[in-house]
């Protein structure tokens, strides 16, 4: 029993924080995402974790950091595809928002059994002009072209797909965190830093308890990937991850805003772009809601029946 | 990272189950829960037990008759204790995890020798006399005057909030031993026997409508100085050794527990799960208590690594924060068959949980510490 990162996944957190650090500032970020960018990750090793004989672990550990940066795109599909294509997903049930269509080499398509592979080229739809978060391009489609099986296996896709989804939403609680907590103390009103006073201190001592519950939690939604756990254990500890990692980043995305006050209101200002990831991620993969009662109904004496 | 135990944990795991499986069954009834004496009988009986078996001071060190046993052991004992719906601690608590750790730190040998021995048996009850009717969060400021007459401190002021006061034998109490220095500076943590003349306990009636607190009265009551652990006006620092150890470890069974509750609501034939909005609540609850496991789970791993982070220190928060919400959600999913009490413990546990968020340093306090030592913000005034 170990919830604490070995000292290579310390390795590995610091080598790919200090790579995104470099590599993607939040300027770059501002940009969006691009096959240059993703490029970039794909040499890094992002997308080749699991052929790179990486853990689930392993791999919470780089989405942390990959949340810390804010860092847009079709990351965790393309992940869990580990061809080397740009892959994205979505559920074929309406309303049918696709993230990324332009970007994508594939698209793979959840909701119809087994997953399936889509040319994203075949596919009609139409391009939101003004998406929730800048960083994600979304275009509606009333219908999706038939595909291919993907080859891949469902379940797992969507068992390790929340728990990734977690860990970056993990990474983005946890540096909003940082950004209320710097900000507040730079910050002068009454002739005091605002952190001084126990109305904001006690906002930022919450960001931060969220997170580090979350983290635990996700860690072990990490852990209990790599083992071969009984199934409704699995379901409950990898879907309660993402309610506490989602709850949290969204959270301290409200906090953070208020905590800058009207400059949180900015579009210059940062914190938006964390808050508005967590929006988007929090309809992937099922929203909070539905994630919590899947574990209500994992953990109840018919536990099995009900998870999926 | 890993979830699996090692194959000697799980040794351990299934020797204590073993244990469990034929001593549970000849426990007789827990007594009502304003029985003191019986309480006292049933709960140190049980003591006694575990002694005999060899897992009282699970976490004390061999050399004073505990177990010495990993962190990550401890984890299984709570686990396994609750699951199997064993006796909780009781009225061993402050003996165990409070008294004894701390003059395990701090004592001297002669007053190793006079109570740890009598605390791992069950012989020996314990209450504590910190907290006054004037010093809340604001602990250091107690007035609780003890004034040296020879060998002697002479005890005048007033305790509360003192658990199992009405049946203890032997007390912690922090008193003023320099009315002159800095309210931190000038406090002793002495050993109090509870059969002193001087000394009186009125039980106090809580939302329960039982007694789980006494308020203690101190009339010019004749301590021996040898009974002060640690130095003179050094009390403050030994406290903070005490207090360590109530907010680290003190809860574990508590959790398992809640999360057995949880279990025990979403499976509950009387509650109408199809009720907007109770299913994704309770499966919060579970995320919580589970997320919660997690936590004491990694602050364990870290701890046995040195590389102890933020975790111990939210914990109390996230915890008692997380069991007060499932608390009001009992209530609610519960509807009117919230109305009845009796041996309805999803009830009780609404109103046994309004304590959490007070007791051991309440939440605002939680937060203060929490924003000026982990995240370096402005220091309260103290």
């Amino acid at each position: 029993m170990d919830l604490d990162l070995s000292d290579d996944q310390i390795a590995l957190r610091d080598g790919i924080s200090a790579m995104l650090a470099a590599r993607v500032p939040i300027e770059r970020v501002r940009e969006g995402f691009d096959r240059g960018l993703f490029d970039e990750l794909a040499a890094a090793g992002v997308f080749s974790l699991r052929a790179d004989g990486f853990s689930w672990a392993d791999c919470v550990v780089v989405f942390e950091q990959l949340g810390r940066f804010c860092v847009p795109g079709p990351l965790v599909p393309s992940l869990l595809l580990g061809d080397g294509r740009i892959a994205g997903a979505v559920v074929d049930a309406p309303p049918i928002w696709i993230e990324h269509l332009d970007a994508l080499d594939v698209l793979l398509v959840a909701g119809r059994g087994d997953l399936q592979a889509v040319d994203p080229g075949a596919v009609v739809a139409e391009r939101s002009s003004w998406p929730l978060d800048p960083g994600t391009p979304v275009a509606r489609a009333n219908a999706l072209p038939a595909g291919e099986s993907a080859g891949v296996d469902t379940r797992e896709f969507e068992m390790a797909g929340i728990a990734l989804t977690a860990a970056f939403q993990l990474g983005l609680g946890d540096r909003l965190t940082e950004l209320a907590v710097d900000y507040a103390k730079e910050r002068v009103q009454f002739d005091r830093p605002i952190a001084g006073f126990q109305a904001i201190k006690h906002l930022l001592a919450d960001m931060l308890t969220r997170t580090e519950v979350a983290r635990a939690a996700v860690y072990s939604a990490g852990a209990v990937l790599d083992e071969a756990a009984d199934r409704s254990v699995t379901v409950r500890l990898v879907r309660g991850a993402k309610v506490m990692a989602g709850d949290a980043a969204i959270a301290n995305g409200k906090v953070a805003t208020q905590v800058f006050g009207g400059m949180g209101f900015t579009w210059e200002v940062d914190v938006h772009l964390y808050l508005k990831r967590a929006w988007v991620l929090d309809t992937q993969f099922e929203s909070s809601d539905r994630n919590a009662e899947l574990v209500c109904a994992a953990a109840g004496p018919a536990g099995n029946d009900v998870a999926t | 990272m890993e979830l699996r135990y090692s194959d000697a944990d799980e040794t351990f795991r299934a020797e204590l189950r073993a244990w469990l499986a034929v001593e549970l069954p000849t426990l007789a009834p827990q007594p009502p829960r304003d029985a003191w004496p019986e309480r006292r009988k049933w709960d140190t009986e049980w003591q006694r037990r575990l002694f005999d078996a060899g897992y009282a001071g699970l976490h004390w060190p061999k050399e004073y008759g505990g177990r010495g046993a990993s962190p990550t052991e401890q984890l299984i004992f709570y686990e396994e204790t609750a699951r199997a719906r064993a006796p909780y601690v009781g009225v061993n608590f402050v003996g165990t995890l409070h008294a004894g750790p701390t003059l395990i730190e701090e004592g001297t040998d002669q007053q190793k020798a006079a109570h740890l021995p009598k605390i791992l048996r069950g012989d020996e009850v314990w209450c504590q006399g910190f907290s006054e009717p004037g010093a809340g969060s604001d602990l250091a400021s107690l007035r609780t005057r003890a004034d040296r007459d020879g060998d002697d401190y002479i005890l005048n002021g007033q305790k509360i909030w003192c658990s199992f006061g009405q049946i203890a034998d032997v007390g912690e109490f922090l008193v003023r031993t320099n009315p002159e220095a800095p309210k931190n500076r000038g406090i002793s943590w002495l050993i109090l026997p509870m059969d002193l003349p001087g000394i009186e306990v009125r039980p106090l009636k809580t939302v329960l409508g039982s007694s789980e607190f006494a308020e203690v009265f101190l009339t010019d009551v004749r301590v021996p100085v040898a009974n002060r652990v640690g130095d003179e006006n050094d009390g403050w620092r030994v406290t903070n050794v005490t207090l360590k150890y109530e907010r680290g470890t003190a809860f574990v069974s508590e959790l398992v527990d809640s999360i057995r509750l949880c279990e025990d609501l979403a499976g509950a034939k009387f509650v109408d799960l199809d009720t907007a909005g109770i299913r994704t609540e309770l499966g919060r609850s579970i995320a919580d208590f589970d997320a919660l496991w997690a936590l004491t789970k990694r602050n364990v791993s870290q701890a046995a690594r040195g590389t102890a982070g933020p975790g111990a220190m939210v914990m109390k928060l996230a915890y008692s924060e997380a069991r007060q919400r499932f608390g009001e959600l009992c209530l609610r999913a519960l509807g009117r068959d919230a109305l009845h009490i009796d041996d309805n413990e999803l009830v009780e546990e609404r109103l046994r949980t309004l304590a959490l968020t007070i007791a051991a340093g309440a939440s605002q306090i939680q937060r203060n510490i929490i924003g000026e030592r982990v995240l370096g913000l402005p220091r309260e005034p103290r």
